[in-house]
């Protein structure tokens, strides 16, 4: 069965970003290997062995010289994925182990289906995410805020787990190198008239992944980002 | 408190100004040209100010402020805040570019080491 995913996946891509996650990548990528066959790993200059691991483990590795951010790391997935002329469809997936590998196939058939340019995670939408409260509010703060600037409406921000379809993936411009990306990918799809959807995904949230995780300070950061030119 | 509203009008626009010029996207040939003709203008008015301090007390006092120095202070403060966010933009732009350098160079690599069949 899982065999049959991998051939039936032949034409998408999944696109890790890669930032010092030596103790949880090999996991991650085992698992994504063993649904999807094509699978890109972003290492975004880290200092402990990501890459090596990410090698071994099957995927293919781009490495940025330095270290540029989460949202360089992505576009330079999506480019690498976009030289297989007979990829169909890009999956974004976080390297920490937050996603969940079903939700990922799930939504890479589901696209297929809608017939959509882009499919977006989001934890809302059913009950098997429990995030705090403080970062619901945060979250739902950055809905409407995204929404107001974008037009798009959904009912998550900054879920990492995405799916694009080729023309999405070409057109969908990201400047901001740094966490602020989510929200530039939102307005790009308005910007560009992308046809667009929800599904409902499962974030896990461990103690590793809250060490790790955003910091909320950081959504101060992100709005200025997204402002200053 | 109305003999200040000129020189108030003029540091208020120049920050609205200022701030306009850093959220607007814009061609970076008008950008250099305005910078500078701003620096050319600001040298002609240091060597004018030097050149004739009692014009500065005049122009001072025209604008509600109280000695030609504190003219100049305000001055100075504009200048030092138009040039961060220059530098800000700049480092923006240069941030973009390395970006896209650094991405050529990681996908050859790539596609040297790991090629796609």
């Amino acid at each position: 069965m899982k065999r049959d995913a991998r051939v039936a996946f032949e034409t998408t891509w999944v696109v890790v970003p890669l930032f010092n996650e030596a103790t949880v990548i090999q996991d991650v990528l085992t698992d994504l290997l063993g649904t999807f066959a094509n699978v890109v790993c972003v290492d975004d200059g880290s200092t402990d062995d990501s890459a090596e691991i990410a090698f071994r483990a099957g995927a293919h590795v781009v490495r940025h010289p330095i270290n540029l951010g989460q949202g360089a790391a992505l576009r330079t997935g999506l480019d690498f994925a976009l030289q297989d002329k007979r990829a169909e469809y890009f999956v974004t997936f976080d390297s920490d182990g937050q996603h969940d590998v079903d939700d990922a196939a799930g939504m890479a058939r589901e696209i297929k289906i809608r017939d959509h340019d882009v499919l977006i995670g989001s934890r809302f939408l059913d009950g098997r995410t429990k995030p705090g409260w403080l970062k619901v509010l945060i979250l739902k703060l950055a809905v409407r805020f995204e929404s107001l600037m974008s037009g798009v409406r959904l009912t998550d921000a900054h879920n990492g787990l995405r799916v694009l379809n080729r023309h999405a993936a070409e057109c969908i411009t990201i400047e901001q190198n740094r966490m602020a990306h989510a929200s530039e990918i939102v307005s790009e799809i308005g910007r560009n008239k992308l046809s667009y959807s929800e599904f409902p995904v499962h974030v896990r949230y461990t103690e590793y992944s809250r060490a790790k995780g955003q910091s909320m300070w950081n959504s101060i950061n992100i709005l200025s980002d997204l402002f200053l030119k | 408190m109305d003999s200040q509203i000129l020189i108030k009008t003029l540091l208020i626009v120049a920050f609205v100004l200022l701030s306009a010029f850093m959220v607007m996207p814009g061609n970076g040939t008008r950008r250099t040209a305005i910078r500078r003709i701003m620096v050319v203008m600001f040298g002609l008015g240091a060597i004018v100010a030097i050149a004739v301090p009692d014009l500065l007390s005049y122009v001072s006092g025209v604008l509600g402020v109280g000695r030609g120095t504190d003219l100049i202070l305000y001055g100075l403060v504009v200048v030092v805040i138009a040039n961060v966010m220059s530098s800000v933009r700049r480092n923006r732009q240069l941030e973009r570019e390395m970006t896209k350098l650094a991405r050529n160079v990681a996908i050859d690599r790539a596609n040297r080491d790991s090629p796609i069949r």
